[in-house]
């Protein structure tokens, strides 16, 4: 099969999907930038546990927090969209409803991610 | 296509072999955590709506803050923090396991096996003792 795809296909290598190894990579870079982020998030929680609103707020109000909290918020979000993404195309074989599907997943994605990212702000800007 | 081949070929798919599926296998411990990952993908996934609703509680005032404490402090809201502190650590090890895997080292069944093992077990330790410190913050003890 391989001498029926062109010179021209073979060395752009974005194969049928147009889209190469994107999905791929961004799933494993997005992996990679959250592994820090998680375990300063949790860590955070942890030593915030039971920490009345003054606390957690003056807390989140700082400019590194605050910084690493977004960084946290668009990686994450950036993976379990692209992971949702490939659980969608695995089990949801309709076409219309795979495709609902999908684009449910984005908007889901973007409003967890705008949400997060406006509180964040307001709480940093404030 | 005419009429008979359409019927020869229906009955051909009816007669294949299907291809077994998980419950013919043995049960592993790297099926399992397979079927894991995703789930907990799948459950952290859902558990960011936990993350804006405390975010935007916080930006919001002290008294949108108090329902969120509220929820977040009954026991049903800590069972939850604790299984999204145990997914979290486990979708992260699984991940761990998959870089390794992915730069092709590790495959050798007994290190396949030795890898499977310590993403199972260190996500479980690693969750008791994030909420065992938690309580400490708390002034439990």
């Amino acid at each position: 099969m391989s001498e029926m795809r062109t010179p021209l296909s073979r060395v752009r290598g974005l194969g049928s999907a147009k889209k190469g190894t994107e999905h791929f990579w961004l799933q494993r870079v997005t992996a990679l930038a959250n592994i820090p982020l998680a375990v300063f998030f949790v860590s955070a929680m942890v030593a915030h546990a039971g920490a009345d609103y003054v606390t957690v707020t003056a807390f989140l109000s700082r400019p590194i927090v605050a910084l690493v909290m977004l960084l946290l918020i668009i990686s994450m979000v950036w993976h379990m969209r692209l992971g949702l993404q490939v659980v969608i195309e695995d089990y949801i074989h309709g076409h219309m409803a795979k495709l609902l599907a999908l684009i449910l997943n984005t908007f889901f994605a973007l409003a967890v991610g705008t949400s997060s990212v406006l509180a964040i702000l307001k709480l940093t800007l404030a | 296509m005419s009429d008979t081949s359409d019927k020869t070929v229906n009955r051909e798919i009816h007669q294949r072999p299907l291809s077994p599926h998980i419950q013919i296998y043995r049960w592993t411990l790297t099926m399992f955590l397979s079927i894991l990952h995703r789930a907990t993908g799948v459950a952290l996934y859902a558990g960011t709506l936990l993350l804006v609703w405390w975010l935007m509680a916080a930006a919001t005032g002290p008294e949108a803050f108090a329902v969120f404490q509220g929820v977040a402090g009954s026991w049903i809201g800590r069972l939850v923090l604790f299984g999204y502190t145990w997914a979290l650590f486990h979708h992260m090890f699984g991940g761990i396991k998959h870089f390794i895997w992915d730069t092709g080292a590790g495959f050798e069944l007994s290190a396949v096996e030795w890898i499977s093992r310590g993403a199972t077990v260190i996500p479980i330790l690693l969750t008791l003792i994030s909420w065992v410190l938690a309580y400490k913050f708390m002034g439990a003890f």
